[in-house]
């Protein structure tokens, strides 16, 4: 039976959900090798300690434990330290001092996790613990204890960058005839995908060859680093295998090498036997690297009529113990510097300093490409702060300084070349959807009665596709993507990324894109990622890149077999390749419908009658290097009740009008947009990670750290505008993360606007019941 | 010292010895064989090792395996008959109730609980039945919908169509 190619903008239902659905699904923990060992971990209970004693002869004793690993025993090998994504270095395992709560400080090696896990509980560490260094702030005094000794620093100050014209943007602040200022504090959070992070490690000293299955979003940088790291060990990158099986949700948590992982690797090396390791939800939670953190001032200034003319921004970044961020090297902050958002600034500037702290290593983007989310968040907020100073309305306020249609392409003031955006048509379409009018009708009605209702707007401006090879790599891997195409003598295809999935349904939305370029069913098309010794090397799967980059690349590749193929219908139709008419799926020639070949024909005749002098077989790989960035960007207005006794916000509704250029599954889109969306509530409303002055972890399991769940969550209205990416091969720009992104303003807007009339100007993320009612109380609203 | 343990999973009988602390999660996964049930965190808050015992829903990262002597599971790998896709599971896939798929399996067989007892459920009631299973990729809204979906065809009745939102 004949299959249809249903191709691009269509809902097709996901392949990968058949193994998902009957728990047929392989993640890590499911794989069970021979003779595996488990390793658990000892951790530190002080976020700063010195180590006097290791004792580990009570564990050994434990029949089943094999062995403890130390700093030491891994200093003898060089591999006491590891590079991070950085060009910082952490420790896999300390040899005097510890740096954070919860860090690693010895590895159990036993028959089984229970074993395990006594080993752990009876390895005894003698510590002297040391002051704390908690607040970035107060890292930053002269008189602050110096962290980072192996780095011979003399300060806790990582790094300084800057962006923009200070002097220009200075000027006009002296000129304007308005500013606001503002303080913003965007806390730590964590991804806490449902999925722990976990490997098993296998090193075949027969064959020299490691093979490494991990929880892991780039399986190829991994496995480039861990022959940088351990080259000298013996470990060379064709000797190296690095499989990301089924992945439990990653959002970005997946992309740093955890000390685990080196720890396995030592331990099958150690023993000669595959070992597994396994976080568990606490060491997840208190060790693994955290989000955001940044400690923010900014300032606007605009015109009385409501011009924007400048943006200043100045932020302190808290890196823990250990800068271990996940950016492109250029840029210590990230893609910060999105930070003039959807406006049309004349001049702006951006500071960012990273500070060391006694927490763990923090910086990663938590579904977000490169910390766009705080770049964003501030914007929103400040944008929102300066339209209620002014008594403008913020929906109006915003229409006044969008960046135009006529604009695009457009060049920032702070570098970046926008490639398409309909800003005005996305909120326009949000206002009329929600009824954004009579929404204001109605809170004035209901402010006269003393309710407290809120309608907040975010129009962001996403900034995804990392990236162009000339400003974009990681420890100077270059963030291309890639894609092979293999297709069969009968018309089947397996096609290979350098991307990894982890629940974005890549299997659905690659085979999509094959189908719509060459007219091949999708149930005819196979997608393959995360295996080193198959897929072509790519960068692997986060800030939003993988269709933009990946995608991308796949449809170059179709469009080289589509050449070789219209080759071998000409030869097969003794037509010339001109005369050739393609419609998806099939080859005519011009004026002649019925003298057609399809696709399925000339994949046979690949490889049983192709024409003399052409190479048999018909595949293709394209490595795509984006010529820009892609700027998916979006509008959302949330509507909350805040409930004056308790101080709970209500979201009433929220409606998200996203525009990710072409679509290519929108169900899928959609469903990323939801998931999304949830991941912007919570830290608007719910997550944080908090720790005392001595650095202790407030909460370290889902009983205190609050995830949203299917109560707290609304139910959420998406709509769409479609404005094409001009330089993507399909129109099309990602979407996994805009609604991160772009939520976390929405909601505290509406909160601030709900509360703006009782003097009130900002209350930091998460705006908890408590922060609330403290705030009612204070101004006599409740008792 | 081991105990043995007799119990009836997904309708076939099944016997083992175990250590008194072995965790029904792990017996499930690792004497059983059975990985579909997943762990996320240890402390019954996620929900993404749901299992049924005797016909109720429990968290099996927090019940012993000896406690489960004599008694009924039923897991991910029952809800499927004859190679037929469950209803429930044919809502997730409908309507796209799942993405990387980890937390699915808890989910389904909360949801399986959940039309045993109600076979027509309000939103309200689907939302407040799944609380204690966490998703973090999907946003809750498609898993309403997908179970929405189930009850439907459950109950004989048409199977809508959209979501009205």
């Amino acid at each position: 039976m004949a299959t249809q190619a249903h191709g691009m903008g269509h809902a097709v239902k996901r392949k990968e959900d058949a193994r998902f659905l009957r728990g047929k699904g392989t993640y890590i923990d499911d794989i069970t090798l021979p003779g595996m060992l488990y390793l658990d971990i000892v951790r530190s209970p002080y976020a700063h300690a010195r180590i006097t004693a290791i004792h580990t002869e009570k564990a050994l004793a434990i029949p089943g434990v094999l062995a403890v690993i130390m700093g030491r025993d891994l200093d003898r090998y060089g591999l006491a330290w590891m590079p991070t994504l950085m060009s910082d270095r952490q420790m896999v395992l300390p040899i005097d001092t510890v740096l954070y709560q919860a860090q690693e400080v010895a590895a159990v090696v036993a028959t089984d996790r229970y074993t395990a896990a006594d080993g752990v509980a009876a390895v005894e560490v003698d510590y002297e613990p040391l002051p704390a260094v908690v607040d970035p702030r107060a890292a930053l005094r002269p008189d602050a204890p110096v962290l980072r000794q192996d780095r011979a620093q003399k300060t806790n100050h990582i790094w300084h960058w800057e962006v923009g014209d200070r002097e220009a943007t200075d000027r006009a602040f002296r000129e304007a005839e308005v500013t606001v200022a503002q303080d913003l504090y965007i806390p730590r959070i964590h991804v806490s995908s449902i999925e722990t992070c976990g490997c098993i490690a296998r090193w075949d000293p027969v064959e020299g060859k490691l093979t490494l299955w991990m929880t892991t979003q780039a399986p190829h940088a991994i496995r480039t680093v861990v022959a940088l790291v351990a080259g000298h060990l013996g470990l060379a990158e064709h000797k190296i295998r690095v499989i990301a099986p089924d992945i439990g949700g990653g959002f970005g948590g997946k992309v740093p090498v955890y000390p685990g992982y080196v720890l396995a690797v030592a331990a099958s090396v150690l023993t000669g036997r595959p070992v597994k390791w396994i976080e568990d939800r606490m060491e997840n939670l208190q060790a693994d690297s955290f989000a955001r953190d940044y400690h923010i001032t900014a300032e606007l200034a605009a015109t009385k009529d409501g011009r924007l003319q400048a943006l200043r921004v100045k932020t302190i970044a808290d890196h823990g113990a250990f800068d271990a961020a996940a950016n492109p090297s250029k840029f210590p902050a990230g893609l910060f510097s999105i930070c003039t958002g959807s406006y049309d600034f004349r001049t702006a500037f951006a500071e960012v300093d990273g500070v060391y702290t006694n927490k763990p290593p923090g910086g990663i983007a938590y579904r977000c490409s490169f910390r766009v989310t705080e770049a964003s968040y501030t914007i929103e907020r400040m944008v929102d702060i300066l339209a209620h100073e002014l008594g403008i309305d913020p929906a109006e306020f915003r229409l006044r300084n969008f960046i135009r249609l006529d604009q695009f392409p457009y060049r920032s003031a702070l570098g970046w070349t926008y490639d398409s955006g309909n800003y005005e048509a996305a909120l326009r379409k949000a206002m009329e959807r929600i009824g954004y009018w009579d929404l204001r009708r109605e809170q004035a009605e209901r402010r006269r009665r003393g309710e407290l209702m809120g309608i907040g707007i975010s129009s962001f401006t996403e900034i995804v596709g990392a990236g162009p090879s000339h400003t974009f790599d990681i420890l100077g891997l270059k963030m291309f993507d890639s894609a092979e195409i293999r297709i069969h003598p009968t018309g089947k295809v397996v096609a290979r990324f350098g991307t990894k999935s982890q629940g974005q349904g890549h299997e659905t939305t690659y085979a999509q894109i094959i189908a719509h370029e060459l007219g091949i069913p999708e149930d005819d098309i196979v997608v393959e990622e995360g295996d080193t010794d198959t897929a072509p090397y790519g960068l692997g799967t986060y800030a939003s890149r993988s269709t933009p980059t990946a995608g991308a690349a796949g449809a170059v590749a179709a469009r080289k077999i589509l050449d070789k193929a219209r080759k071998i219908a000409a030869y097969l139709l003794e037509a010339r390749e001109d005369d050739l008419v393609w419609e998806r799926g099939r080859f005519h020639v011009k004026g002649s419908p019925e003298r057609a070949k399809t696709i399925q024909e000339i994949a046979f005749a690949a490889y049983t009658n192709h024409p003399p002098g052409l190479e048999a077989g018909l595949e293709a790989v394209a490595y795509y290097d984006p010529p820009n960035l892609t700027f998916p960007f979006g509008s959302y207005i949330c509507v909350v009740d805040i409930d004056k006794g308790t101080g709970e916000v209500k979201i009433r509704r929220f409606v998200a009008v996203d525009d990710c250029g072409n679509i290519i599954n929108p169900m899928i889109v959609e469903g990323q947009i939801h998931g999304g969306l949830t991941m912007g509530l919570a830290p608007a409303l719910y997550e944080e990670i908090t720790y005392d002055e001595h650095g202790n972890m407030l909460g370290g399991s889902f009983m205190d750290y609050l995830l949203p769940t299917a109560v707290e969550t609304p139910r959420w209205e998406t709509d769409k505008t479609v404005t094409p990416s001009p330089h993507h091969p399909l129109g099309a720009k990602g979407v996994g993360e805009s609604a991160t992104v772009g939520a976390p303003a929405a909601i505290a807007n509406a909160v601030i606007d709900a509360l703006w009339h009782l003097g009130v100007r900002h209350i930091d993320i998460p705006i908890t019941p408590w922060k609330v009612w403290k705030v009612l109380r204070e101004r006599g609203v409740t008792e | 010292m081991g105990y043995r343990v007799h119990v009836t999973v997904n309708g076939t009988p099944r016997e083992a010895e175990v250590e008194a602390r072995l965790l029904l999660v792990h017996f499930i996964r690792e004497v059983l064989g059975l990985t579909g049930t997943h762990i996320g965190c240890d402390t019954t808050n996620c929900g993404a090792c749901t299992v049924l015992l005797d016909g109720r829903p429990v968290k099996s990262c927090t019940v012993f395996a000896v406690q489960a002597d004599g008694r009924d599971l039923m897991t991910v790998e029952g809800l499927a008959r004859d190679g037929e896709l469950h209803p429930i599971q044919e809502g997730f896939h409908e309507r796209h109730g799942l993405q990387c798929g980890f937390c699915t399996p808890g989910m389904m067989m909360t949801a399986y609980a959940l039309l045993q007892r109600t076979p027509a459920p309000t939103e309200e009631e689907i939302r407040w039945a799944i609380a204690g299973n966490l998703c973090r990729c999907t946003g809750y809204v498609n898993i309403v919908e997908a179970i929405r979906y189930a009850a439907e065809k459950l109950r004989g009745a048409p199977v809508t169509t959209g979501r009205g939102s």
